[in-house]
């Protein structure tokens, strides 16, 4: 391959490759899920594609597509393999789903797979699916209270699944032998390598026109170019050292909160982020591995600056110093299930809580920042077969300078919708009794947050066992600049007419219920952004119209006083504005 | 012998007209510009163009964006939701979803705010069974506080009623009682499929919509009527096929995209007469593409239309893809110094630099025109303030310095990136629908279409570039050869083991009673009809689905699952016989045919030059991939029948300009289409 140097490069030829390295993985994102099997893959898009470099394994490029979580951690897990590859020829497949090398939680399965361009390895594709069940103590894998990551299911180390383009049926029937619903994940699992495989072809085509060293060339000048690009709204910031926080509510097994200490420094244009003043490690799942923490920042910043496109350049300017002896480091055995859904969009949290004070005109309040995860399963009389209902839900947006948040938004590290209604009554012997706005949850502010929802459903035959691995049911998603919390996640079990709320709130395993019993989860809203005294009184009129809030609500939160027929009392507003005032300034 | 037919196409900047008359006669053409306020105006104005009385028309095909318009622009009726008691809020929690991957902020307003939005109690489960029985007098006081409300369109939405519509059927009748107009709108009529939000949303767009386009369409047949036409107005529908003025606003939906569907129906209509079954169309305008597939001939059909975010459209249309790029679209340098083209374009206001209305940002028009593919004669006239130098100067500012490029090499970076970007989301769009483009045609038009399609072909592999007789009028001609056509859909949702074949029997023949009564009740004059059945399904445990032709109702379940596996085997290339087999839906297509319109028409022989040379106009420098050519221009109008001539070659038409690069071939076919053969990669330069 000759090398070019990168003042050779035209700027056409730059733009063209730079869709072309897109467009290898957008074909490698729709492959693999217009095949897969599994909804969480195909209808949840929890699944992410890319390309990465032959010796550090970095970033070149990734589906726009992809799951947002998978953003940094992709490139860490091929790191991995490639420490330990060994020899590797042409049509070799690593599979590997080793949270501590590289990972998330062992349900996401990642393929790995070297790349050679004539004789020569040139680069690696890999890509994640999330697989719905890895074996483990609870279907699914989202255990509330497992103690070691043993509880968890089946952990692989990277091994070559396909040898010089054969599976090895030996290592797959040691897969199948160990996972729940074994029979359908040989459908996903040749959606996943055949994914890879049409990014060969695609790579192929792409070096074929351009040249190896064009390429190669044009993949460090796009890397150096992204750098450049996140650098420049680094520098926008005010130097100085930003604090934000963020809790967990609980591990699932001791009852105390974990907090996330966020100190990052910003100097010229870099920052530094510093997380060891966070929680110990905890014996409940809600550790994060090391890929995990650091993705959960990278994903957190393209929020921030959804314009820069992602590789490894765009990570360059973040120095993320290892957050040992912290819950955000977790080692063997360490359970880390909750890691990727929830621990992830709380270290999110706390990064936009810290960047908030840098930059107020760009950021935006709390989002709900929990999958809402609630499995149900139990034993259907009628169908005579036993079934897992998964559902996950999403919650309300912060308030931002622009606009009040938006509702039932998905959660920040995924891209998903809900499945129907319609659909989850026809498959599982459940009815629903609600499914609502979640009022009164938006946090108060000058732009407030959206709102959660409310579902309520019924079990209709046989027995059941409910989980839930959900968060922010101790506190609600930040208000920032003034703005108040968004509301709670608030879960109940009503078993006949007794009540059952869970000791940790947000998190619980194995309820039994049986048929007439109701599970109801109300999600969190989002955070306000600015006062809520600054907020429109006609604003909160057309609110309390809507019945996002009550008139006492109005009251309270926003000092407006809302009449019958929904207009604003003017001279009760000012009045009570003011003395709300007044007393806020006799307070200090 | 069929008499006159005008199909008139109400487009955003023009309102096209063709009238095709009796054998012999020329056809005419109108193009005035589009009255946004009353589209009516322009329609009028249009017909009056010709100079031919409305008495001696037999048929006026409408396509209209009245009702996309009215939707996108919110300008709709005021409606109010009837609902399952606890679900109010469907319409406005959607389906979890936020509007890009990145980014945490935007906007969502349901089509109908909370207030408007009533429950009463009533359930359905899944299987259909009544849970809860419907609270009739609920329903009366909901419909009447509505009503208090100023409310004048109702929709009435039940969790399940796709499966068993008694209680939506029980609460409309209840409510047609006292609603002061025919504006209610069940959701299971409109679409009855599963999946309670896209139901509902399809449902509010159809009732916020119907008003509009009832009064727009009465106000239409009026004013012809007044002016002497004595039959039935016909209005485009989004999937291609036509409807009676009288009962079109029933399902006003299915109104919507219906301009882009009849350039579809044209596209299908050309490109079989001149033997081509399989095709891409491409049409560009100024602010966008709209790409469709067309297999054996037949426009493939979706019901997955998503209009904007967060507002899908589930009823069947031609399956339009579109793509953010349009002549307009401004090329610019982002913060890595790369260049950019889009997504921010400069539509018709400010428009492109040389439009002379105050734009000052180079787009892709702009740099065609530097390139010297567009004519700048032709697009800046004497008095025009701006002139050839002037945008040079801005692209060599704005462009050129940053990449450090002169003025003509950054408008060829603007066109080559333009194209490649057009050309990657082309090939996303066959490859989303299972189809490779190399084993298609392209057929172009559109006013920027055939300026880019050539370019495109070659850098997708696809060997033929067909551009139709009149690329600018093609959905006004969409109008005049589509057939009438009525779809239908019912879910089912059981394994094809465990189907009741008498049932999909039943399904099916109810559809087609259900299209032939309409087609009857609307009263067209056709030649016959066509039954198209399809069954959409997927493997157990799969959310995607395929789409299964079904030969008649008759069909076998083992016709079914042979059907199906094929399917899956072409699209994925993957054989499960593991796992089984689900029928999802059950769709029908009742086509009402209607007299053909021979092509040879739109061609004005007495226009034709005698031999090629009599077509060209005259040579011009071009900028080309490989570099600038000294390169011949014709007239389209001019070029003889059966004439055969290689690229470079500008061939310019009143509508649109047609680029053919080096080593490419022309062929014009006997019915007035060019055939452009594509030169392989490589083989250009």
């Amino acid at each position: 391959m000759s090398i070019i140097d990168p003042k050779d490069i035209d700027p056409v030829t730059l733009a063209v490759i730079q869709n072309g390295l897109q467009q290898v993985c957008a074909e490698m994102d729709l492959a693999f899920v217009r095949a897969a099997f599994s909804p969480v893959i195909s209808e949840a898009l929890d699944r992410s594609d890319g390309i990465y470099h032959r010796e550090t394994g970095e970033l070149i490029a990734q589906g726009e597509l992809g799951l947002p979580v998978f953003v940094g951690t992709m490139q860490f897990g091929t790191q991995e393999v490639i420490k330990r590859a060994g020899e590797v020829r042409p049509g070799d497949m690593f599979i590997v789903n080793d949270p501590y090398l590289g990972g998330t939680h062992l349900m996401d399965v990642r393929f790995v797979k070297p790349y050679f361009y004539k004789g020569a390895l040139f680069a690696w594709l890999a890509n994640t699916g999330h697989w719905p069940d890895t074996g483990g103590a609870v279907p699914g894998g989202f255990s509330a209270n497992a103690t070691e990551v043993e509880q968890e299911g089946l952990r692989l180390p990277p091994v070559k699944l396909f040898k010089e383009g054969v599976m090895d049926d030996e290592i797959l029937s040691i897969i199948l032998s160990n996972i729940r619903i074994a029979d359908q994940r040989i459908g996903d699992i040749k959606a996943q390598a055949a994914a890879l495989t049409i990014g060969e072809k695609r790579l192929t085509a792409l070096l074929d026109r351009y040249g190896a060293g064009m390429v190669d060339a044009c993949i460090g000048e796009l890397k150096d170019r992204a750098a450049q690009q996140m650098r420049a709204r680094i520098a926008t910031m005010p130097d100085g050292l930003y604090e934000g926080e963020a809790f967990v509510d609980s591990d699932g097994v001791v009852d105390e909160p974990l907090r996330i200490d966020m100190k990052i420094r910003k100097e010229g244009s870099e920052l530094y982020f510093d997380m060891s003043g966070s929680s110990p490690p905890c014996l409940g799942p809600m550790n994060s591995v090391i890929a995990t923490t650091r993705s959960s920042i990278y994903l957190a910043m393209k929020h921030i600056f959804p314009e820069v496109p992602i590789n490894a350049g765009t990570f360059e300017p973040l120095h993320i110093e290892d957050p040992e002896g912290t819950f955000l480091y977790a080692k063997y055995p360490r359970p880390v299930s909750g890691c990727a859904a929830e621990v992830s969009q709380r270290i999110a949290e706390a990064v936009f809580s810290a960047l908030v004070k840098a930059m107020p005109d760009r950021m935006f309040a709390a989002p709900a920042g929990t999958s809402g995860n609630f499995a149900l399963g139990g034993f259907d009389p009628e169908r005579g077969r036993p079934y897992v209902m998964y559902l996950i839900s999403g919650g309300g947006y912060g308030g931002f300078r622009g606009g009040d948040g938006i509702s039932n938004g998905c959660s920040t590290i995924g891209i998903s919708k809900t499945t129907p209604l319609e659909v989850i009554e026809q498959y599982y012997p459940v009815l629903f009794e609600e499914y609502a706005l979640h009022v009164g949850s938006g946090g108060a502010g000058r732009q407030r947050g959206g709102f959660g929802v409310t579902y309520d459903v019924r079990l209709r035959r046989g027995e059941a066992k409910a989980s839930f691995v959900m968060d922010h049911g101790r506190t609600g998603p930040q208000g920032v600049l003034g703005g108040a919390d968004g509301g709670v996640n608030k879960v109940r079990v009503y078993r006949g007419d007794q009540e059952y709320i869970p000791p940790h709130l947000s998190k619980d395993q194995g309820i039994r219920i049986t048929a007439g019993d109701r599970v109801r989860v109300s999600t969190p809203g989002g955070g306000g952004y600015g006062a809520p005294s600054e907020r429109d009184p006609a604003a909160i009129a057309v609110d309390v119209g809507r019945g996002y809030y009550t008139a006492a609500e109005a009251a309270e939160l926003f000092g407006v006083v809302v009449l019958e027929d929904f207009s604003v009392d003017e001279a009760a507003t000012a009045k009570l504005r003011q003395d709300r005032k007044g007393l806020a300034a006799a307070g200090e | 012998m069929t008499g006159r037919i005008i199909g008139v196409d109400v487009g955003g900047t023009f309102t096209d007209l063709i009238l095709a008359g009796a054998d012999g006669e020329v056809p005419r053409i109108a193009k005035v510009p589009t009255t946004v306020d009353n589209q009516s105006f322009g329609v009028i104005a249009a017909i009056g163009e010709t100079g031919v009385a409305l008495e001696d028309v037999e048929t006026v095909v409408h396509g209209t964006t009245a009702t996309t318009n009215a939707i996108l622009e919110r300008k709709v009726a005021r409606c109010g939701l009837i609902t399952t008691r606890g679900f109010r809020d469907v319409l406005e929690l959607g389906r979890r979803t936020r509007p890009q991957p990145y980014g945490l902020t935007g906007r969502f307003d349901p089509l109908v705010p909370r207030e408007l939005r009533m429950e009463v109690d009533e359930r359905m489960d899944a299987a259909g069974e009544v849970v809860r029985p419907l609270d009739e007098d609920g329903v009366r006081a909901a419909v009447q506080a509505l009503l208090d409300q100023g409310v004048e369109s109702l929709i009435i939405h039940f969790l399940h009623a796709y499966i068993n519509p008694a209680h939506e059927r029980r609460a409309a009748e209840i409510a047609r009682a006292f609603w002061p107009n025919g504006y209610i709108t069940m959701g299971h009529a409109i679409l009855s499929e599963y999946r309670e939000y896209e139901r509902g949303v399809t449902a509010a767009v159809n009732a916020s919509i119907q008003p509009v386009l009832h009064r727009y369409i009465s106000r239409l047949s009026e004013e012809l009527k007044e002016r002497g036409y004595g039959h039935d107005l016909l209005v485009m529908q989004g999937n291609g096929g036509t409807v009676s003025s009288r009962i079109v606003s029933e399902a006003a939906v299915n109104t919507v995209m219906s301009g882009p569907a009849s350039g579809v129906m044209a596209a299908a209509y050309t490109a079989s007469r001149a033997g081509f079954d399989s095709v891409i169309t491409y049409d560009m305008g100024g602010t966008s593409c709209d790409v469709g597939l067309i297999r054996g001939g037949i426009p493939q059909v979706s019901s997955e239309l998503e209009l904007e975010y967060a507002m899908p459209v589930h009823v069947p249309m031609v399956d339009l893809h579109t793509i953010g790029a349009g002549g307009g679209s401004i090329a610019h340098i982002n913060d890595a110094g790369m260049l950019q083209i889009g997504p921010e374009s400069a539509g018709a206001v400010p428009g492109p630099i040389c439009y002379a209305r105050g734009g000052t940002r180079p787009t892709i028009t702009d740099a065609n025109l530097v390139l010297g593919r567009l004519n700048p004669e032709a697009l800046l006239s004497v008095d025009t303030p701006v002139s050839l130098a002037d945008i040079e100067a801005v692209i060599a500012q704005q462009i050129g310095n940053p990449l450090g490029l002169d003025a003509k090499g950054a408008a060829a970076a603007i066109v080559h990136v333009a194209n490649d970007r057009m050309a990657g989301a082309l090939r996303m769009v066959s490859l989303a629908r299972g189809h490779d483009p190399r084993d298609f045609a392209l057929f172009a038009f559109g006013g920027a279409g055939p300026l880019h399609a050539v370019a495109l072909a070659r850098e997708l592999g696809i060997p033929k570039v067909l551009i139709p007789a009149r690329p600018g009028i093609t959905n006004a001609f969409g109008c005049i050869v589509a057939d009438v056509r009525h779809d239908y859909v019912n879910t089912v949702n059981r394994l094809v083991a465990d189907l009741d074949m008498d049932r999909v029997r039943a399904i099916l023949e109810s559809q087609i009673a259900d299209g032939t009564d309409t087609i009857a009740r609307e009263g067209v004059a056709i030649e016959g009809l066509t039954v198209i059945h399809s069954a959409d399904m997927q493997f157990q445990g799969q959310s995607h689905i395929l789409s299964v032709p079904i030969a008649g109702t008759g069909v076998s379940r083992e016709a079914l699952q042979q059907g199906f596996e094929e399917a899956y085997w072409n699209r994925f290339e993957v054989e499960l016989p593991e796992i089984r087999a689900v029928l999802v839906n059950l769709h029908t297509a009742v086509i009402g045919r209607r007299p053909g319109v021979p092509l040879e028409a739109l061609v004005n022989r007495q226009d034709l030059a005698a031999d090629l040379a009599g077509a060209c106009t005259g040579v011009r420098d071009v900028g080309f991939p490989d570099g600038w050519r000294e390169t011949p221009v014709y007239r389209r109008s001019r070029i003889p029948l059966g004439a055969s001539f290689e690229g470079p070659a500008i061939i310019e038409q009143l509508d649109t300009t047609i680029v053919v690069e080096p080593a490419s071939r022309v062929d014009a076919d006997e019915l007035g289409n060019l055939i452009v053969s594509v030169a392989a990669e490589g083989t250009a330069a």
